[in-house]
C-alpha cells in the first residue's frame, strides 16, 4: 500500500512537471540584415540599447492603445451608442 | 497569399496576421467584458500560430497592457472605475508579485517546484468557479423567497456577503470608495491586493482571474465596478510587465501591435456590452471561463503523463481554450449587438413620444 501510494506521489509530481513550458532560447542579437524601413531601424534600436526598446515599447503601446479606443469610440458614438452612461445598478 | 504573413523583427518567423488580430479581438472582448487580461487564453493561440514560446509571455503583456487601458477609459467613462481602490490596491499588489516571484525563485533553488505551482492553481481555480456558482445559487434561492413573501427582489440583492464581515474591521485609516459604494478600512485592499498579488507571483500570471472575484467577494464592490477596477491594476502592471519583458527581450512590438488592432476594438465592444447584461449575468460567464481553464490545465497535465495520447490530449487542451475563446466571444457580441438595438429603438421611441418631436424635425 505504501508502495503505491509514493508511485502515486510520484506519478502526480511527474504529471506536473512535465507539463511545465519548455524554456526556448531568447533572441539578444536580431537579425536586421533581411529588413528594410521602420523594420530596420526598430530592429537596429533593439540590438543597441534593450533599454531604449524597452522604453519606446512602453510608450507606443499605451499611445496605439489610446488611438484605437477613440477611433472606436467615435465609431461606436457614430452608430448611436451613448457612451457616458449605464443605467444599471445593481450587484 | 505572402502578404498574410508578416516576418517578426526580432524573433525572425513568419507569422499569419489575420491570426492574431482575430485572437486579439477575441480575447479582447472577453478582457473588456470580464476585467481580466487572459493570459491563459492567449498562449496556445500564439503557439497554434507558429509565434516563438520565448516572446509569448511578453507580447502578451504588452498587448494586454494597451487593450486594458482601452478598456479603463472605456469603464472609467460609465463610472466602473475606483480610482483611489485601484491606486491603494497597486500598493499591495505590487509587495505581493514581488514576494511571491522572489519566494518562487528561492523555492526553484531548493528544488522543483512545478507541481505544487500546477496543483495550486488547479485547486484555486476550482475555489473560485466554486465561490461564483454558490454565489449565483444562493442569490436566486434568496430572490426566490422574497418574492414567495410578497417582498420586492432589491436591485442590489447579492448571494455570498462576506464583504459585510470584512468590512467590520476597524483598523484606521477608515477610507470611502464612492464609485465602488463602500467604507472600510485601507487595510482590506490592501490585503487583498497582496494576496491576489503573491498569488499571480506564485503562479506566475497576470492575477485578473483572482483579484475579480476577490473585488467582489472579499471588497464587496459591485461586479460592473470589480471589472472596471480589475482593468485599471492590469493596465497599470501590464505596463510595468511589458517595461521589464521587453529589457529582457522577450517581446515581439510589431505582433503585440497587430494584436492591438483586433484588442482595442474588442475591449471597447466587451466594456460596452457590460452595459447590456446584470452584474451575476456577467459573474456567471466568468464561472464558465474559470472552469474551462481549470479543464484546459486538467487536460494538460494528463497529456503530460501519459506517452501515447500527450499530443492528443495537448490538441484538446489548446481546442478546449479556443473554443472557450471563441464561444465567450461569441456570446458577448450578441449580448452587445441586441444591447445597441435595443438602446436605439428606445431613443427612436423616446424621440417620437417627445412633444416637441415636430419642432426638432422642422
Amino acid at each position: 500500500m505504501r508502495n503505491r501510494l509514493a508511485a502515486l506521489a510520484l506519478l502526480v509530481a511527474a504529471m506536473a512537471q512535465a507539463a511545465g513550458a519548455k524554456a526556448e532560447p531568447i533572441v539578444i542579437v536580431a537579425d536586421s540584415r533581411g529588413f528594410s524601413g521602420w523594420q530596420a531601424w526598430w530592429t537596429n534600436l533593439y540590438n543597441e540599447s534593450h533599454v531604449l526598446s524597452a522604453l519606446a515599447t512602453v510608450l507606443i503601446i499605451p499611445s496605439v492603445a489610446l488611438v484605437l479606443g477613440k477611433a472606436t469610440d467615435l465609431l461606436m458614438g457614430r452608430i448611436g451608442i451613448n457612451l457616458r452612461s449605464r443605467e444599471l445598478a445593481e450587484h | 497569399m505572402n502578404w498574410l504573413y508578416v516576418t517578426m523583427p526580432i524573433a525572425g518567423v513568419e507569422v499569419f496576421w489575420p491570426g492574431l488580430v482575430i485572437l486579439g479581438f477575441g480575447v479582447g472582448i472577453i478582457g473588456g467584458f470580464f476585467g481580466m487580461g487572459g493570459g491563459w487564453m492567449v498562449t496556445p493561440g500564439l503557439n497554434i500560430l507558429g509565434f516563438p514560446m520565448a516572446f509569448a509571455i511578453g507580447t502578451d503583456i504588452a498587448h494586454m497592457a494597451g487593450k486594458s487601458l482601452t478598456s479603463t477609459v472605456r469603464h472609467g467613462k460609465f463610472g466602473n472605475v475606483d480610482y483611489k481602490l485601484g491606486i491603494i490596491m497597486v500598493a499591495g499588489t505590487v509587495g505581493g508579485f514581488e514576494v511571491g516571484a522572489q519566494m518562487i525563485m528561492a523555492l526553484e533553488r531548493i528544488g522543483r517546484v512545478e507541481a505544487c505551482v500546477r496543483y495550486g492553481y488547479l485547486v484555486l481555480l476550482s475555489l473560485i468557479a466554486w465561490l461564483v456558482f454558490t454565489d449565483i445559487a444562493k442569490k436566486r434561492r434568496k430572490d426566490r423567497e422574497a418574492v414567495a413573501a410578497g417582498r420586492t427582489v432589491g436591485a442590489l440583492s447579492t448571494g455570498i456577503e462576506w464583504h459585510r464581515t470584512f468590512h467590520r474591521i476597524n483598523i484606521p485609516p477608515i477610507i470611502h470608495f464612492k464609485r465602488a459604494g463602500i467604507r472600510c478600512s485601507a487595510w482590506l485592499p490592501i490585503a487583498v491586493g497582496f494576496m491576489t498579488g503573491w498569488l499571480a507571483g506564485v503562479l506566475g500570471i497576470g492575477g485578473g482571474l483572482i483579484r475579480m472575484p476577490a473585488l467582489i467577494y472579499v471588497v464587496g464592490c459591485p461586479t460592473h465596478v470589480a471589472v472596471g477596477t480589475d482593468l485599471f491594476e492590469v493596465a497599470i502592471s501590464g505596463l510595468y510587465g511589458t517595461a521589464s519583458y521587453t529589457y529582457k527581450g522577450r517581446t515581439e512590438l510589431l505582433a503585440a501591435l497587430i494584436m492591438l488592432v483586433g484588442a482595442a476594438v474588442g475591449a471597447q465592444i466587451g466594456s460596452v456590452a457590460t452595459k447590456y447584461v446584470k452584474g451575476y449575468g456577467i459573474r456567471m460567464f466568468f464561472g464558465f471561463a474559470v472552469v474551462g481553464c481549470a479543464v484546459s490545465i486538467i487536460f494538460k497535465l494528463i497529456a503530460a503523463a501519459s506517452t501515447g495520447f500527450r499530443a492528443a490530449f495537448d490538441l484538446a487542451a489548446t481546442i478546449l481554450i479556443l473554443g472557450l475563446v471563441a464561444a465567450l466571444a461569441l456570446y458577448i457580441l450578441i449580448k452587445f449587438v441586441r444591447g445597441v438595438r435595443e438602446e436605439l429603438a428606445l431613443k427612436r421611441n423616446r424621440l417620437h413620444q417627445s412633444p416637441d418631436r415636430e419642432e426638432k424635425l422642422v
